[in-house]
C-alpha cells in the first residue's frame, strides 16, 4: 500500500491552547482510517487543516508524494479531498441540487446535475430527489446530500466528521456498506468518531489523539472497546451505577398531545401519550429533528398545550407556562446550552437566578437576593464539580462539558418532581458525561420522575428504565429498556427510512 | 370636488415616476438582505445620493454625471457601514440607524449652498412612434432613462438571484453563513459587494428624487422613502416581482392622494398624506400573511454577525 496522504508534524495553536501539537500520520489509498479522540482532542482542527479551512503554524503534508498545502477549501477539492461535515454544511431553504452545486468547483447546468445526482445516488443506494428542499429532509437524508456532494467530485480522500451521530442503527449499517464500496474502489476515507464499536467494525487503522497529540496508533480490530477508550481518555472510566428499585405511582401523564409546528422546517407532534412514574427514567430516543425540541417545549411549558394533555398527579397543567410549572416542581433543561439553557453573556450567578428564582426563593417582592443566589450558584458548582474560577464568570467562558454540568446541576438541586432533559451529554467529554448520567440516576433514585431525550442510544440504554422512540413527531409505546436489542431500537426509530444497501455487486 | 380632472393615463405615468426612487432603493436592499445583511441606513444613503447627484449635476451641468456621482456617494457611505459591520463586526441595526442619521446631517451640510437652485434637466429618450400610441404611449413610453433602468434592474436582480451561480452563492451566504464559509466562500467579501450594490441603488434612487422627481434640493427631502423601501422588501417576502408591485402601489396611492387633495375630496389631508404608507403596508402584510411561506424566503442569517471561528 502506498501512502496517499502523509501528515508530518502539523501544529496549530489558538490563544491559550495548542489544538494540534506535532501531529503525524498517514493514510493509504483505499484505506478506512479512524481518527479517534474525545471532544477537544484536536480532531476537528486537524481535518480543517487537511481541508484547507485552517492553516497550520508548522509542519506539512504530502498528497501522493507531492507537497500539499491547501490555502482554501476549493484548493483541497481540486486536489481530490472532500469532506462531510459534522454539523451539516447545508442550506435549508435551497434545493438538494442547489446545495450540491454550491459544494462543487465547476457544477454542470442544473438539469444535467440533477441527472447525475440521480445516477450517483442510485449506484450507492442513497436515493435522493434533487428538487426537494433540504429543510424538508430527515437527518439521514441530509447526510446523503453531503455524501453525494462529495462523491460527485470523485474524491481521492473523503473526510467524514462524526457522520453517524444523527443516524439510526440501520442507516449506519447502510452508510458503512457505502463506505466499504468506496474504499474498495480505491478512495481513502478518514473517519472521525468517538464511537468505539463503529471504529472496530469499520476501520482498518486508527490514530488516537489526546489533547492535541498523537498518543497511539493501532489496528482497532485487534483491540477491545475498553482498550480504545482507555487510550482515548487516558484513564479507566467508571460506568454509572444504577440501583434497582421499583417505581412508584404515576407522576406525569401525557395523553393525546398534538402540537402543530411553529416553523416551516419544524416537526409537528402527533398524538403523543406516555406516563412516567416516580423514581423512573424514561428514555426518549430518536434522530435529531423528529420532534425532540417540540416535545421538550411542550413539557417545560414553553409552548402551552391543551390543559388535559399534560397532567401532574392527575392535575391538568398543559396550559401553564414555564414559571407556574417550575413552582410545582416540573423542571426542564433544553438541549442548546448557549442561548437556550443558559444566557451566554450572563454570569453563572445570573444564570442560576434565571431558573431557580421561584423554587429557591431568590427573589422577594420584586427584589433579587444576590447573596442567596450566589450561594446557590456556588452550591451547583461544588456539587457538580463545575470547573470555573467562580460564579461571577460568564456562561460563555465555560467549556461545553462544564456548562452542561452547571445547567443540569442547577435543575437537579431545585428538587424537581419531574425533570425533562434534552441531549444532556451532547458534545460533553466522557468524564463529564458519566457524572451527568450518574446525577440523573441519583435523582430518579431519590424519587423524581425523569425524562431523558437523547440521540445517544448507548446513553439511553445505560440509564433509562423504559425506552420510547420519537419518529416524525410520533412516540412509540414505551418498552422496558432491559433486553432491547440495537436492531429492535432501530426499527422503533423508523428503521432505515427508505435507504437501501449499496449495490456492492455492480 | 371635481374628480373628472383626474386623467388615468397621466396618473399612471406619474405613478411610475413617483415609485422609481423607492423601487431603486428597495431592489438594492433586497440584494443586501438576501446576502444576510440588514442595512437600516437606506434613508441615509438615499439622501446622500440625492445631494451628491444634485451637487455634481449642478456643478458639471450633466445629470448623467450627477447620477453616477449619486451611485458612488451611496456606495461609499454603504461601505462605511460594510466596514463597521463586516470587518469590525458592529451591530447591524445600530450601525444602520447611525448611517441614516449621519446621511441626513451630512447631506444637509453639503446641501447648504444648493437650496433653491434648479438642476439641469435630463434629456428624455425619444421613442418615436411608440410614444405616440394613444394612452399606452403616454403611460409606458414617455419616461426618462432611469425609469426604464429601474425596471431593467428588477428583472436583472430576479434573473441573477434565481438563475446564476453568483446569485446562488449570494443566497447561500444569506441563508447560512457558517456553512458557506465551511464550503470556502468568502462571506465578508460577498456581503461587502452586496452592500455596495445596495448603496449605489439607494443613491441612484435619492438622486432621482432631487434631479427629476422634485427637482430641487431641500433638506430631508427623502421624507421616509428609505424606510418605506425597507418595509417593502420585508413585506414583499424578498421577491423582486413583489418589490416592484409594492413600490408601484406606493407610488400609485401617493399620486392618487395628491390628485384627490387637489380635487378637494372631503377627507382630512393628514389621512390622505398617510394613505400611501398605510395602503402599501396593509396590502403587503396581507400578501405575506402566510407566515410559513414568507419565512421560507427570508434569509435565515439576516442581521446575524458572522465571525469565522476556526
Amino acid at each position: 500500500m502506498t501512502a496517499l496522504l502523509k501528515v508530518e508534524g502539523l501544529t496549530r495553536a489558538y490563544p491559550g491552547v495548542v489544538a494540534n501539537d506535532r501531529v503525524s500520520f498517514d493514510i493509504a489509498e483505499g484505506e478506512i482510517h479512524a481518527l479517534l479522540g474525545e471532544n477537544g482532542a484536536g480532531k476537528s482542527t486537524l481535518v480543517k487543516m487537511i481541508y484547507g479551512l485552517v492553516q497550520p503554524d508548522a509542519g506539512g503534508m504530502t498528497l501522493r508524494g507531492r507537497a500539499y498545502a491547501p490555502a482554501e477549501p476549493s484548493a483541497a477539492r481540486k486536489a481530490g479531498v472532500a469532506m462531510v461535515f459534522q454539523h451539516f454544511s447545508l442550506f435549508d431553504a435551497l434545493s438538494v441540487a442547489e446545495n450540491i452545486a454550491l459544494g462543487m468547483e465547476t457544477p454542470p447546468p442544473m438539469r444535467q446535475l440533477a441527472a447525475r445526482i440521480r445516477a450517483v445516488s442510485e449506484t450507492y443506494g442513497l436515493p435522493l430527489n434533487p428538487a426537494r428542499l433540504v429543510g424538508d429532509l430527515s437527518a439521514g437524508e441530509r447526510q446523503r446530500v453531503e455524501i453525494i456532494r462529495c462523491l460527485l467530485q470523485d474524491p481521492k480522500l473523503l473526510i467524514m466528521d462524526e457522520p453517524t451521530s444523527v443516524l439510526t442503527p440501520q442507516e449506519v449499517s447502510i452508510l458503512f456498506a457505502t463506505l466499504r464500496k468506496l474504499a474498495a474502489e480505491g478512495t481513502a476515507i478518514l473517519y472521525i468518531s468517538h464511537k468505539l464499536e463503529e471504529i472496530r467494525t469499520l476501520c482498518d487503522r486508527a490514530t488516537i489523539l489526546r489533547r492535541g497529540r498523537v498518543v497511539e496508533s493501532c489496528i482497532p480490530r485487534e483491540k477491545s472497546a475498553a482498550d480504545l477508550a482507555e487510550m482515548m481518555v487516558g484513564a479507566r472510566l467508571d460506568t454509572p451505577a444504577r440501583a434497582g428499585g421499583s417505581p412508584g405511582e404515576v407522576v406525569l401523564e401525557v395523553t393525546g398531545l398534538s402540537l402543530p409546528s411553529a416553523t416551516p422546517f419544524g416537526t409537528s407532534l402527533r398524538d403523543i401519550s406516555f406516563s412516567v412514574r416516580a423514581g423512573e427514567i424514561l428514555g426518549v430516543g430518536g434522530v435529531a429533528g423528529n420532534g425532540q425540541d417540540e416535545l421538550l417545549a411542550a413539557l417545560s411549558g414553553e409552548t402551552p398545550v391543551t390543559p388535559g394533555a399534560v397532567r401532574l398527579k392527575g392535575r391538568p397543567i398543559g396550559a401553564l407556562g414555564p414559571s407556574p410549572r417550575r413552582r410545582i416542581a416540573v423542571l426542564a433543561a433544553p438541549e442548546e446550552r448557549l442561548g437556550h439553557a443558559a444566557a451566554p453573556d450572563m454570569s453563572l450567578t445570573e444564570n442560576a437566578l434565571l431558573t431557580a428564582a421561584i423554587r429557591e426563593g431568590l427573589a422577594a417582592r420584586g427584589f433579587l437576593n444576590w447573596p442567596a443566589t450566589r450561594a446557590f450558584a456556588e452550591r451547583v458548582i461544588a456539587d457538580f464539580d463545575v470547573r470555573t474560577p467562580g460564579p461571577g464568570n460568564a456562561a460563555r467562558s465555560l467549556s461545553g462539558g462544564n456548562l452542561q454540568k452547571f445547567v443540569i446541576g442547577r435543575e437537579v438541586l431545585q428538587r424537581p418532581e419531574v425533570l425533562v432533559v434534552n441531549q444532556p451529554t451532547w458534545g460533553v467529554d466522557a468524564a463529564a458525561a458519566a457524572a451527568i448520567r450518574q446525577a440523573l440516576l441519583d435523582l430518579a433514585q431519590a424519587g423524581a420522575a425523569v425524562i431523558v431525550i437523547s440521540q445517544d442510544l448507548d446513553e439511553l440504554m445505560e440509564i433509562s428504565d423504559r425506552f420510547a422512540a420519537l419518529n416524525e413527531g410520533r412516540l412509540s409505546p414505551p418498552r422496558p429498556a432491559q433486553g432491547l436489542t440495537l436492531e429492535e431500537i432501530g426499527l422503533m426509530l423508523g428503521g432505515a427510512h427508505d435507504m437501501e444497501v449499496a449495490h456492492v455487486a455492480d | 370636488m371635481d374628480l373628472s380632472a383626474i386623467n388615468p393615463a397621466v396618473l399612471a405615468a406619474s405613478l411610475m415616476v413617483a415609485a422609481t426612487p423607492i423601487l431603486l432603493a428597495a431592489i438594492g436592499e433586497l440584494v443586501v438582505e438576501k446576502s444576510g445583511v440588514l442595512n437600516l441606513g437606506v434613508e441615509g444613503m438615499m439622501i446622500t445620493g440625492a445631494i451628491c447627484g444634485f451637487a455634481i449635476a449642478v456643478e458639471t451641468g450633466s445629470p448623467v454625471l450627477g447620477f453616477l456621482a449619486a451611485m458612488l456617494g451611496g456606495a461609499a457611505l454603504s461601505l462605511v457601514f460594510g466596514f463597521l459591520t463586516q470587518v469590525l463586526m458592529s451591530n447591524q441595526v445600530a450601525t444602520g440607524l447611525a448611517l441614516t442619521l449621519f446621511g441626513l446631517g451630512f447631506s444637509a451640510l453639503i446641501g447648504q449652498g444648493y437650496v433653491g437652485i434648479k438642476p439641469p434637466a435630463m434629456a428624455k429618450p425619444d421613442l418615436g412612434p411608440l410614444a405616440d400610441i394613444p394612452v399606452l404611449g403616454r403611460i409606458l413610453f414617455s419616461h426618462d432613462l432611469i425609469v426604464y433602468l429601474s425596471l431593467g434592474l428588477v428583472v436583472a436582480v430576479w434573473v441573477f438571484l434565481r438563475f446564476t451561480r453568483p446569485g446562488l452563492i449570494l443566497r447561500a451566504v444569506g441563508e447560512n453563513h457558517d456553512a458557506a464559509h465551511a464550503l470556502g466562500y468568502h462571506v465578508v467579501r460577498i456581503r461587502l459587494a452586496a452592500i455596495a450594490f445596495g448603496g449605489a441603488c439607494a443613491g441612484l434612487g435619492g438622486a432621482y428624487l432631487s434631479l427629476i422627481r422634485v427637482p430641487q434640493w431641500t433638506e430631508g427631502m427623502t421624507a421616509g422613502a428609505g424606510w418605506i423601501a425597507l418595509a417593502i422588501v420585508v413585506f414583499a417576502s424578498w421577491r423582486a416581482g413583489r418589490v416592484l408591485l409594492g413600490a408601484y402601489l406606493f407610488g400609485g396611492v401617493a399620486v392618487l392622494q395628491l390628485n384627490l387633495q387637489a380635487a378637494g375630496v372631503a377627507v382630512p389631508v393628514e389621512l390622505l398624506s398617510a394613505s400611501p404608507y398605510l395602503v402599501t403596508i396593509l396590502v403587503l402584510v396581507i400578501m405575506s400573511a402566510d407566515r410559513g411561506r414568507a419565512a421560507l424566503n427570508a434569509p435565515a442569517s439576516l442581521g446575524r454577525v458572522f465571525h469565522a471561528s476556526n
